[in-house]
């Protein structure tokens, strides 16, 4: 049984907004179903004493000081913007989607 | 769609209400969550922003050491278990509100978990279970433009600011709320009444829901009693302690009408209009939200040392409602004038004002009187208005020393709100100190007996009474910077030694 079946890559394109076609479907598909299937095959080694890892760093609370360091001028920050305006950067507007939060 | 909604009464004694309620509060950190960018409201679209929080390649975040410790103080004074390890998660979804196409947030491993709050309505406590109290960023604001309204319908551009892209934000969930029937949405105010002053208390956030730094979404669903529980709806854009209430109770009578219909609720979005007091669905989704949860690689885990947590908790200050109890006994008001307090906003300000000189009375009588009435008149906050706890001891100080009036204190705070100064200086500069000097003001009465013979004749007959009259006259001369007492005793010694 395939990994990832070519809905569930529509769906994540779709919910990436890329435009895939058809044909790219199949192809996307049967690409993502071999990397799946490589991956996979690293939980038939694991063991129950291995815990997940989500870091290659055994490292935890790495903090910093609330203190205030310099930012961009606004002119830095929007100079890699497709568009501004009014000092903001401009985008086309999306509907259908929910806001974080 | 115009239904007629059912009376509130006849539905809560049909239906059971359940509520939840998550509230957004945005931390009062120096910077921002990940970077140094500060975080004061307002400022220039732009300007707080760096590398990390525009979400540029090559950067990375650091968690902010003040946020952490925040949301733990939260999740105590909230009787949370505070987790021994979790992570931050990745949301992701496609808005231009964060540049980075997701946001840090955490989701199967909160920060906080498994507390309670005690609230009190009508005078019994009602417990609200805590689910969880997680970090995560705000996002950005966007400015929708090219329609004519402004709104996003119709819009074509949107244009983003990403000053509070990246501020902390502390979300606290409860847990379902079954049980309270037809006090739910008094139950869900209160909830949020607490539960901001607690965060203030700790002094953590400004809390103020019209600034948006206190947020919050209220979730609602009926069912007959013995039956399961309802599909609840979400209402969002409730951004006033009245209009939490409000929202849970049209809401409540909403769906009462849709079910009584024989229709079926939708779990939904909906949005609070602030204008009608009713709520509007939000977008219909016709997928769920999708929003691919992972743990986020740039962030390492994190492990609160425990006995920073227990210093922590050893350090946590009163909880809000036992120091009202406390100063309510202090104070000694009734139910009803310790009320009037809360609801005005004025308990820090009157314990302040105490701490600075004045009696309790004295500070209440300014806050509750002047200064409300003139908060109300501006629309401010009463912290807002212009005077401090400490300009208000002083001026009652002065009035306790006889250097001013009633009349005259309340003329002095008008030039202290005005920003003219200190009490003392304004009575100094606007030359409103009480006329004390006796040679002075023995001439104004003597001129006041001299312009009103009849009524000296009056006096000097026994019809004490009668000098009411030269008192106001002599008030008059000194444009009111006398005290009337002293003029009426300087007015009476004068006629009888004259007669």
């Amino acid at each position: 049984m395939a990994a990832i079946s070519r809905e569930e890559v529509a769906h994540l394109a779709r919910l990436s907004r890329l435009a895939v076609t058809e044909e790219e479907l199949d192809t996307f598909a049967g690409q993502l179903d071999v990397i799946l299937q490589a991956v996979a095959q690293v939980g038939e080694v694991t063991a129950a004493d291995i815990p997940p890892t989500s870091h290659s760093v055994p490292l935890t609370n790495v903090l910093r000081d609330d203190v205030v360091t310099p930012c961009l001028t606004p002119e830095e920050a929007l100079s890699g913007a497709p568009d501004a305006e009014e000092q903001r950067f401009r985008v086309p507007r999306i509907l259908d989607e929910d806001v974080a939060s | 769609m115009t239904t007629t909604l059912p009376a509130y009464d006849e539905v809560v004694a049909r239906y059971e209400p359940v509520i939840g309620l998550e509230t957004h509060v945005e931390l009062g950190t120096n910077t921002k969550m990940f970077c140094g960018c500060p975080t004061d409201f307002g400022g220039e679209p732009n300007t707080r922003v760096c590398p990390v929080c525009l979400g540029l390649p090559g950067s990375l975040p650091v968690a902010n050491k003040a946020a952490i410790e925040a949301t733990i103080r939260i999740g105590l004074a909230l009787n949370c278990s505070i987790a021994e390890w979790c992570r931050f998660a990745r949301k992701n979804y496609f808005y231009p509100d964060m540049p980075k196409n997701f946001q840090i947030s955490q989701y199967d491993e909160p920060l906080c978990v498994d507390g309670y709050l005690d609230v009190e309505v009508n005078g019994e406590l009602v417990r609200i279970g805590i689910e969880r109290v997680h970090l995560e960023e705000d996002t950005g604001k966007t400015l929708h433009v090219g329609g004519a309204t402004g709104r996003i319908h119709g819009a074509t551009e949107s244009l983003v600011d990403y000053n509070r892209a990246g501020i902390p934000l502390v979300e606290i969930v409860t847990k379902p709320v079954p049980g309270t029937g037809a006090l739910a949405p008094e139950v869900a105010k209160a909830y949020v009444a607490e539960l901001r002053d607690v965060i203030r208390s700790l002094g953590v956030s400004d809390v103020r829901m019209e600034e948006g730094s206190l947020r919050c979404d209220v979730n609602t669903s009926l069912n007959l009693p013995g039956e399961e529980w309802g599909t609840r709806t979400e209402t969002k854009n409730v951004n006033s302690l009245r209009s939490v209430e409000r929202a849970v109770r049209s809401e409540i009578l909403r769906q009462a009408s849709v079910l009584d219909a024989g229709g079926r609720i939708f779990q939904e979005t909906r949005h609070f209009q602030e204008d009608t007091g009713d709520t509007r669905p939000g977008r219909s989704k016709e997928t769920a939200t999708d929003y691919r949860y992972f743990p986020e690689p740039d962030l390492v885990p994190l492990a609160p040392d425990a006995v920073w947590v227990a210093e922590l908790k050893a350090a946590l200050p009163e909880l809000p409602r036992l120091h009202r109890r406390r100063l309510q006994e202090q104070w000694g008001l009734s139910e009803l004038d310790m009320q009037s307090v809360l609801n005005a906003g004025a308990v820090e300000l009157i314990e302040q004002t105490i701490a600075a000189g004045a009696t309790p009375a004295a500070a209440r009588k300014w806050w509750l009187g002047e200064l409300s009435r003139r908060a109300n008149e501006t629309g401010a906050e009463l912290s807002d208005v212009g005077a401090t706890p400490e300009q208000v001891a002083e001026l009652q100080g002065l009035v306790d020393a006889g250097k001013l009036n009633d009349k005259l204190a309340r003329t002095v705070l008008e030039g202290v709100v005005a920003g003219e100064g200190s009490p003392t200086e304004v009575m100094a500069n606007r030359n409103l100190e009480v006329v004390s000097d006796t040679g002075a003001l023995t001439a104004a009465v003597d001129e006041a007996i001299a312009a009103n013979p009849g009524i000296a004749d009056k006096i000097r007959s026994g019809k004490v009474a009668a000098a009411g009259a030269l008192v106001g006259a002599v008030m008059k001369t000194t444009r009111g910077q006398a005290d009337a007492k002293t003029v009426r005793e300087l007015i009476l010694e004068r006629l009888s030694a004259q007669g």
